[in-house]
């Protein structure tokens, strides 16, 4: 099809489109009216029912538990597919990692890049674990902190090579790490199955004041394990894309 | 303003839409298609508005106060998730599709039929 085709159908396409939009909107509740009934029947009883302050991941962990651990899988395959999809293929080869022309010299990182770099890595590993063990209070949890996490591992790559990349997150350890997440959360699931509860009951202690760090029972827990997972699969995807870059040669070369 | 931020959100998905359709580049391709779904955010994000109401955060305020809907928000964070999965997995098979047919324009692309 000719691009001047496509673009005519497209239009004729989006007029239907924001058609039928206009027609639904005029049967949807106004903007700052929402009437619906899931959301206010969660904040009269989360609160009280789950010692999270933060209804947001009460709602992540704990009432749509089941859904959350389908979507951490989705990333868990995400990271799995694109390992498969960017393997080395049959005219590839790895390079060796050794450096090739010892004789010339790469042009060096420069120092403010290295000096940025380095000092923000321990303040955003700090960020990260903060947010990822504080689901029950803040506006965070297990998503956000993980992929923060990922981020002190790329300020590594900035800062010096990618194989002091490769050095600080080794891929079995990685592999390892994600397994775990993504196993921790499942698991804690089992165990509430295992004490003869339903699937992801929270059944540990709910501790006493509502909004502390050791309140909330298995959602603290369990955006625990997520921000495991989610740190350790962008750190794969990361990698992954970084040696197609720097590792990965056709054949020929 | 009853229905703006409704007006926003098809804004948003036909401006990316319109990339997709006309676009000359697999990234390009797929950097429109996050353009789509993030509507998605200002759709779910202002469906669960409440005038007036409070973030769902019971911290500094009474646990009665009026808040916004915390469903949606939580929704909206697993739109975020997958979409981040979903762009590293097109991006990876973009990236495979540069090393076989040596282009990333997708018309170019059609005339291999894999």
């Amino acid at each position: 099809m000719k691009p001047a085709h496509r673009r005519w159908l497209f239009l004729a396409g989006a007029a239907g489109l924001a058609a039928f939009y206009l027609w639904g909107l005029s049967g949807l509740p106004g903007f700052g009216n929402y009437p619906g009934p899931y959301g206010p029947a969660i904040l009269r009883i989360a609160v009280a029912q789950t010692h999270a302050t933060g209804v947001v991941s009460a709602v992540n962990f704990e009432y749509r538990g089941f859904d959350t651990v389908g979507e951490e899988f989705i990333l868990f395959t995400a990271a799995v597919g694109m390992a498969i999809v960017l393997r080395t293929l049959r005219r590839e080869r790895e390079r060796s990692p050794v450096d090739e022309a010892k004789d010339r010299d790469a042009p060096p990182t420069s120092e403010a890049v290295r000096t940025v770099a380095l000092l923000f890595t321990g303040p955003v590993v700090v960020v990260g674990w903060w947010l990822a063990s504080h689901a029950q209070t803040n506006p965070s949890g297990g998503f956000q902190g993980g992929v923060v996490l990922a981020t002190a591992f790329i300020l590594i790559y900035l800062a010096g090579e990618f194989l002091t990349f490769r050095g600080f997150s080794p891929a079995h350890i990685t592999d390892a790490v994600e397994a775990i997440g993504a196993g921790g959360f499942a698991a804690i699931g089992l165990a509430a199955v295992c004490l003869g509860l339903p699937y992801l009951y929270n059944f540990l202690p709910l501790g006493e004041t509502p909004g502390a760090v050791s309140s909330s029972g298995t959602i603290a827990l369990i955006s625990f394990f997520v921000g495991l997972e989610v740190a350790a699969a962008f750190i794969l995807i990361i990698s992954e894309m970084l040696e197609q870059t720097l590792l990965i040669r056709s054949g020929g070369d | 303003m009853q229905i703006f931020p409704f007006i926003v959100v098809v804004w948003i998905v036909g401006a990316g839409l319109y990339g997709i359709v006309t676009s000359r580049d697999l990234i390009h391709q797929i950097i429109c298609l996050i353009v789509v779904q993030s509507s998605t955010y200002v759709l779910l994000l202002g469906v669960g508005y409440v005038t007036g109401a409070v973030a769902p955060y019971f911290n500094d305020v009474p646990v009665h106060t009026p808040a916004v809907d915390p469903v949606v928000q939580a929704l909206a964070l697993t739109d975020v998730v997958v979409e981040a999965a979903v762009t590293a997995l097109l991006l990876a098979i973009a990236i495979q599709a540069h090393k076989r047919f040596g282009t990333l324009d997708p018309h170019d692309l059609a005339e291999f039929k894999g």
